[in-house]
């Protein structure tokens, strides 16, 4: 029996030892990765988790498909960076750790504005309008230099002169240790939500919005009411953004943003509670590492997410979960075998694309160094036919060995979906 | 009787319609109907097909508005409000095609049922595992329609006469006091029906009650009164006897009425 | 005076151009419920296709060629791809179309670059179509294509004589997008394909159930839309830019104008299409602020408000936006769209 509703876990000990985990986690693992790099990637990571998991109350748990969700992240942080310069200033007597706070303010108030309008429609309209108005405020956002600080956009100072326990927030580790408590307190906040009237009956629209209406609830306000949640909580995202950068531009509102946190929400899984989370930690790595490794980093990713949609529409997250479960029937060791084929042949053929795109990519930027180029080490050259017989070789074997060990597999994965189902239905009947 | 097939015993009726009209575009679907159901009656709606049954209850529960004529619910006009504020008034329905929550569990289904009218509205402050009148309910609920061994199996993966079932459940989770059910034992065995039937009257003791039915069977056992619709309007609305022998029945059904009494013995 | 017709047929080409996509957009909505997401990369993928075209065989062969490889890629797209998502729903019919539209755009990057291509339309339409002189002595007058400079210019200072030319390009576009809605409507209303697509519309499984191959004409007619995106990005790419950026400036404006006229409306894409694109052409023209119609109306206003930003906004800086507003003000007063008949 899976579960698809969000059931982190059944017994009661496993909830607090998951959470203690999380927590435990999120304290510990900057004395691990403790590289001024790491703990970058790390504030930035517990960034991305609150603003994937805010989206995903729309997308997973209400099914609103959204492109405009950056308006909300990003305003939040235009709010929290002049509030920050403000408390700077001492015209705003709050604490600094309470900067981000006011962010989720914002964000909500944004969410109550421009949610009415937006939560009258559904599905596909809804998208339409999220995607036309991410455009206005994107537009704007160069038009009102006052409030988004024109191109430059607008920059603060986080650092606190006389700090409550030395907490200064100048050094980046104690911004992390703020945004780490932030993403705890903001996780287990969105996952209460889930088991909360209002939450069950968000998924219920999802599935079925019209007999919701016949149940006594009106749609509409189901949905309104989840977007001004999901605001808050991208509110606050956005104002830790702006206290770890120290600087919001209007790029922060845009529709690239926007389409990040579709795409890597989508990829982690968006029907489970913690795909979001997945989703989350995979974009950060793959803006600040991937990019670094190839150019053709967003080709890639495009065609990633086209693989996932047609193939594994539930995301890493549901890939997890499935394998979770033929193990928990006892059956995971059948198809290791599979995996590990799919993976190599799948990895050659991959190889072949990628130095074929990689040739094009250095034609295209880096015509003035010449033809050659270094691909994982091998020598190519991107103007001898050899290379590119050599790459298109490559690909067709992998594609090839690839084609016939998922046909394998799939048989595999069949039978043993068939054995779960008889054996759930034997369980039952006990 | 005569066409305005009011009833003169209850002053205020669980539903009534006057002159109820709808069409769409030029085409004119209801054609006037006229229609006083007392509570707690059981009434069959029967016809031939595209007489405007499934219209019908779409304008009785809010789906569609009507073009003109009113409709009451205790009294209450209900014509033109929205699906939710008539629910909210007392009114609930079953679809014929089934309507549930899918990727939800059976008990997840009937508690999302039964949220509303105990008063959790929007609330997101509350956990839904404390919400001891709400499962308490969603568990009766389940022993009622007889779905307590499949509490956490996902609605989509019952059968057919479980999501039915389920289907039930979730019309009268809210406790609402008028239920229309549309084509409820659609699709059924013979068995299933019968044992669904009892279902049904088990579970609406004290209700108002307006079936749609294709089944003969079905409708005579478990109606009080019929009201047959043919081409938009309400030509007859009696008991079951009565409606039988009726001459423009017959020849709404046969063509032309029968000579001596032996139609649709059962 | 010449000012208003020019600039008025010049919003009635944009917004013609704007209803070539929109409608193709529509179609497809319609038809198949999916909303099209990559409708503007394809568009793009047009002026691409047909510039690299032209360059071996000149403009008028690409204007047939290109939108035939678009129309081609599309159809494969839908054959390879969208008909696996089917039958997970709306939502990731939308979304695949959404990371197509990454993916081209990253293609047509790495295959022709970054920066802008010089793509120019031929021979015949590089001058005016017409011109329009107006002499305030002798008043208006008309000239088929060019003309002299001199007549552009008085010797005596008090003549004031104004020459205003409608680029022959967009009279083209013009041209273009009228045959190319004629043909679409006589092609839906009067052959026998036409039918079976009107009947696929709304009824798909009894029309597959008559034994029409309705995958194949879903993916006929998503083909065609793609076919007539890439027609319009051949006319648009050598009208206006050939840039990696053009899919997304546009892309989102016809998203705007099928909202605002009403989902799957055609009516409602064509009135709400000519609207905004004679808007905004007449908007980028005007360089007045509300404080230039302060100034006008003779109102003082304080120091404070002369400064405001949003008082000193002209209207050509608004011009950009003005589709969302009206995308807002449609929303909040009429939901359905100006045409809209079809519930989501």
């Amino acid at each position: 029996m899976s579960k698809s509703h969000y059931e982190f876990a059944p017994i009661n000990v496993g909830r607090w030892l998951v959470w203690g985990i999380f927590a435990l986690v999120l304290a510990l693992v900057p004395l691990v990765f403790n590289s001024g790099l790491s703990i970058t990637i790390l504030s930035q990571m517990g960034i991305a988790i609150i603003a994937c998991l805010s989206y995903n109350i729309l997308l997973g748990q209400g099914g609103m498909l959204s492109f405009g969700h950056a308006v909300y992240t990003g305003l939040g942080s235009f709010v929290a960076i002049h509030a920050l310069n403000s408390v700077t200033g001492g015209s705003l007597p709050i604490p600094m750790a309470a900067v981000p706070f006011i962010g989720g303010l914002a964000g909500m108030a944004f969410a109550v504005l421009f949610g009415y309008v937006t939560t009258r429609k559904s599905g596909t309209t809804f998208a339409m309008i999220t995607l036309g108005l991410g455009e206005l405020v994107f537009a704007m956002a160069l038009m009102v230099p006052e409030f988004f600080g024109g191109e430059g956009g607008v920059s603060g100072n986080r650092m606190v002169k006389n700090g409550f326990l030395g907490i200064t927030f100048g050094p980046p580790i104690h911004v992390y240790y703020l945004i780490a408590l932030y993403t705890f307190v903001s996780v287990a906040a969105m996952f209460a939500f889930t088991r909360t009237p209002l939450g069950r009956m968000l998924n219920a629209v999802r599935d079925n919005p019209e007999r919701v209406e016949f149940v006594g609830y009106n749609t509409q306000r189901v949905r309104y009411m989840a977007f001004i949640i999901a605001g808050f909580f991208a509110g606050i995202s956005g104002g830790l953004g702006a206290l770890n950068f120290e600087i919001v531009t209007f790029e922060v509102v845009g529709a690239a943003r926007s389409g990040g946190y579709l795409l890597f929400t989508f990829l982690g899984g968006a029907t489970f509670f913690f795909g979001p989370i997945i989703g989350a930690v995979m974009m950060v790595l793959a803006f600040v590492l991937f990019s670094e490794f190839t150019s053709a980093w967003l080709l890639y990713l495009g065609l990633i997410f086209l693989f996932t949609v047609m193939y594994a529409p539930g995301g890493v997250a549901s890939l997890i979960m499935m394998n979770l479960q033929v193990a928990a029937f006892g059956r995971l060791r059948d198809v290791w075998v599979s995996y590990v084929a799919l993976a190599i042949t799948g990895l050659v053929g991959l190889l072949g694309a990628a130095a074929m795109i990689e040739m094009v990519y250095h034609l295209q930027l880096n015509a003035t160094l010449g033809s050659e180029l270094k691909f994982l080490g091998i020598p190519l050259d991107a103007a001898s036919l050899n290379s590119w017989f050599g790459s298109a070789f490559v690909l067709l074997t992998g594609l090839g060995l690839f084609e016939v060990v998922r046909r394998q597999f799939l048989r595999e994965w069949g039978e043993i979906q068939e054995y779960i189902e008889k054996e759930t239905k034997r369980r039952e009947a006990l | 009787m005569t066409a305005s097939h009011s009833s003169s015993e209850n002053p205020v009726s669980a539903l009534e319609l006057k002159d109820l009209r709808k069409s769409f575009g030029k085409t004119e679907i209801i054609r006037g109907i006229n229609l006083a159901v007392p509570t707690g009656e059981r009434v069959g709606i029967i016809g031939p097909n595209g007489a405007g049954k499934s219209t019908l209850f779409n304008l009785i529960s809010g789906r569609f508005e009507p073009t003109s004529g009113e409709v009451l619910l205790n009294g209450q006009r209900i014509d033109g409000k929205k699906p939710f504020e008539i629910n909210r008034m007392g009114l609930s329905r079953s679809f014929q095609i089934t309507n549930i929550f899918p990727k939800l569990s059976v008990f997840e289904n009937l508690r999302c049922g039964v949220l509303w009218s105990l008063g959790y509205k929007y609330t997101f402050f509350k956990f839904l595992a404390d919400l001891d009148d709400a499962n308490d309910l969603a568990d009766e609920l389940m022993e009622m329609i007889k779905l307590d061994k499949k509490r956490n199996i996902l609605a989509i993966n019952l059968t057919y006469a479980e999501q039915r079932a389920l289907e039930i459940g979730i019309t009268i989770a809210g406790g609402a006091n008028v239920i229309l059910l549309d084509e409820p034992t659609a699709g059924m065995s013979r068995s299933e029906t019968s044992r669904f039937i009892k279902l049904i009257k088990d579970v609406t003791v004290g209700k108002t009650l307006l079936t749609v039915e294709h089944d003969m069977g079905v409708v005579f056992g478990l109606a009080d009164k019929i009201a047959v619709v043919v081409y938009g309007e309400v030509i007859a609305y009696d008991t079951p006897e009565k409606v039988r022998a009726d001459q423009r029945v017959q020849e709404a059904y046969l063509g032309s009425p029968v000579a001596d009494q032996q139609v649709g013995s059962h | 005076m010449e000012f208003f017709i020019i600039s008025m047929l010049n919003g009635l080409s944009y917004g013609l151009l704007l209803f070539m996509l929109s409608s193709g957009l529509t179609l497809i909505f319609s038809m198949m419920g999916v909303l099209n997401f990559a409708h503007a990369s394809f568009y793009m993928l047009g002026a691409y296709v047909g510039y690299s075209i032209a360059r071996f065989t000149g403009f008028w062969p690409a204007l047939v060629l290109a939108p035939i490889v678009v129309g081609g890629l599309g159809a494969l797209f839908e054959r390879l791809c969208l008909r696996k998502v089917h039958k997970f729903g709306h939502v990731p019919e939308l979304l695949i179309t959404f990371g197509l539209s990454y993916v081209i755009v990253e293609l047509v990057q790495l295959i022709w670059g970054r920066t802008a291509l010089d793509f120019k339309p031929p021979e015949l339409l590089r001058g005016p179509a017409f011109t329009l002189i107006n002499h305030s002595l002798e008043g208006l007058s008309f000239h088929f294509g060019a003309v002299p400079a001199t007549m552009c210019s008085a010797a005596d200072a008090a003549i004031r004589v104004v020459c205003s030319p409608f680029p022959a390009t967009r009279g083209f576009m013009m041209l273009v997008a009228l045959v190319m809605l004629g043909a679409v409507w006589l092609l839906l209303t009067r052959t026998r394909i036409g039918l079976v697509i009107q009947a696929a519309l709304t009824h798909p499984a009894i029309v597959e159930a008559l034994g029409h191959n309705v995958p194949r004409v879903f993916m006929l007619v998503f083909g065609a839309g793609s076919a007539l995106a890439g027609l319009a990005g051949v006319i648009g790419g050598s009208t206006f830019l050939t840039e990696p950026a053009m899919a997304a400036t546009v892309g989102s404006v016809i998203f705007v104008v099928i909202v605002v006229g009403g989902m799957g409306s055609l009516s409602g894409a064509f009135v709400a299409s000519i609207l905004i694109g004679v808007i905004q052409t007449f908007a980028v023209a005007f360089d007045y602020s509300l404080a230039t119609l302060a100034q006008q109306l003779g109102l003082q206003l304080g120091d404070a408000a002369r400064n405001n930003t949003l008082v000193k906004l002209t209207l050509a800086q608004v011009a950009p936006i003005l589709p969302y507003l009206f995308l807002v003000l449609i929303l909040i007063f009429r939901p359905k769209g100006l045409l809209g008949k079809r519930e989501d």
